[in-house]
């Protein structure tokens, strides 16, 4: 009995010492968006709140528990109060079987990117049920936006993993990271790290592909009806599936917690932090892409998902599978 | 015409040099300035909260003429006033209604003793409705804590009247 509680305590500890840091980081990351934003538009960004602005998003959440929580009379009142719990918990799950260098991981589970790909698609369902229990036209138009629009690139992203999986042989997250020792996934399969970012650019509804919460034409989409910490709770899902995508890129292509060159002065530094420079450079990228890119229109949004990526993804499966096969490299476990 | 433009599209040509001036551009120097901390330049003619000025010996230089309460578009003057023993006319009452205001500069352009004027403070926010009724006295201290401001700022702007 107490050896299962000595567990559960452990267990616990390990998570709280995984979810702490991980919400800071959103909330950074937050900052850093902005700042990145601000800076393209030659503009100065959060920079009053603490040393370069760092506690904005702090104060920014400081003000959003103490905002009232409105719940409209004619929405559905328990999917409506469900719906951000729902996206923040999906967001944060997922982030168990990442791993941070060769022992740091949560949950080193042998199926770990199926498990991010299935967690990464429920996702859609906390948009869903937000737009749905609002009963209001925006929010509704806005949900459905979204998951067509989700479903459509998660399978072109499902697509691209499989051109890893080929490579790699495995479906554990650590032995992916491993098996790039010697050459990072991103230069055999660079077009394929090009479609991925793309698609993970629509995946977590970033400009240009945020046309569920377009302001032009939507209000703010699903979000419309929600105010207060529902909302922040949206906003840091949100933000904390852009950060997951981007370690997915970074573990996926660009090595992990692998240093660039295997050599003394690289050797030194710890691998999660290899893994969190490689996260943060994909993310300016993140943003870069929305201080820069105009906004799709719908049409050319699922022309691009369902005729340019899914052929092209699925032509390079087809041609990974041929070039392992014919020169007998497919990995044998 | 047509294969370089499919190649434009397949390399993200158009993309990528974007991206290149976006981060070219971020390493610029910022056009914003640090607000609260500096704030940008004020014309002489800026009109921002009012005040009633006094002469430099102390005596109050509204009339009561009433000039700026006719003139007032959104009407938010009010005026009342009384002769006084030596004869002269002032004002028991000066009220702007800052909420009313509509910040137009007539009341500074019809009055012939530049007693209200528009001074450069636009950072009088308060936390409610009635702190912006502004009365006789709170106008009369305006002036003097901007005084100095408000007579350079009439000079600077006086070749142009």
């Amino acid at each position: 009995m107490i050896e299962y509680l000595n567990i559960l305590i452990i267990e616990i500890y390990k998570i709280f010492l995984l979810i702490i840091p991980i919400l800071t980081a959103v909330a950074m990351i937050v900052w850093l968006d902005r700042r990145v934003w601000a800076f393209v538009q030659k503009r100065r960004g959060p920079n009053v709140v603490g040393p370069f602005g760092l506690f904005q998003s702090l104060a920014d959440a400081l003000k959003y528990i103490f905002k009232e929580i409105i719940i409209p009379a004619s929405a559905n009142k328990i999917i409506f109060v469900l719906a951000p719990i729902v996206t923040m918990t999906l967001a944060l799950i997922s982030w168990a079987v990442i791993p941070f260098s060769e022992e740091m991981v949560l949950a080193n589970i042998n199926v770990g990117i199926l498990y991010l790909f299935a967690v990464s698609s429920l996702g859609v369902y906390g948009i869903i049920m937000g737009g749905w229990a609002s009963n209001s036209k925006y929010p509704f138009l806005g949900a459905i936006r979204s998951a067509a629009q989700m479903v459509s690139y998660e399978v072109s992203i499902g697509v691209i993993i499989i051109n890893v999986l080929l490579c790699v042989g495995s479906l554990n997250l650590t032995d992916i990271v491993l098996a790039q020792k010697n050459l990072w996934f991103i230069i055999p399969l660079f077009p394929m790290f090009v479609i991925f970012f793309i698609s993970a650019l629509a995946e977590t509804n970033r400009p240009p592909f945020d046309l569920p919460e377009a302001e032009a034409e939507l209000v703010a989409g699903y979000q419309t009806e929600y105010s207060g910490m529902m909302y922040a709770m949206f906003w840091l899902g949100e933000y904390a599936n852009i950060l997951l995508m981007c370690s997915m890129g970074s573990i996926l292509f660009l090595g992990g917690w692998l240093s660039p060159i295997d050599l003394y002065p690289f050797t030194l530094v710890p691998a999660p932090l290899w893994l969190i420079i490689k996260i943060l450079l994909l993310f300016i990228l993140f943003s870069l892409v929305k201080a820069i890119v105009p906004r799709y229109r719908y049409d050319q949004l699922m022309k691009l998902g369902w005729k340019i990526f899914l052929p092209l993804s699925l032509t390079w499966v087809v041609l990974t599978a041929s070039y392992l096969f014919y020169f007998n490299l497919l990995p044998v476990n | 015409m047509k294969i370089s433009r499919l190649l434009k599209t397949i390399l993200l040509l158009d993309f990528m040099s974007g991206l290149v001036i976006a981060i070219k551009e971020s390493f610029k120097s910022k056009k914003t300035i640090n607000y609260p901390f500096e704030k940008g330049k004020i014309s002489p003619r800026f009109r921002g909260e009012h005040a009633l000025r006094r002469y430099p010996n102390g005596e109050e230089r509204c009339i009561a003429c009433k000039l700026c309460e006719a003139v007032c578009p959104a009407q938010a003057i009010t005026i009342e006033s009384t002769e006084k023993e030596d004869g002269s006319r002032k004002t028991t009452r000066y009220d702007i209604d800052m909420l009313k205001c509509i910040y137009c500069g007539l009341c500074e352009e019809s009055c012939p003793v530049d007693a209200i004027v528009q001074g450069p403070n636009f950072e009088f926010s308060t936390e409610t409705r009635e702190e912006l009724y502004y009365n006789k006295q709170k106008l009369l201290d305006n002036g003097d804590r901007w005084e100095s401001l408000l007579a350079a700022n009439i000079k600077a702007d006086n070749p142009y009247r």
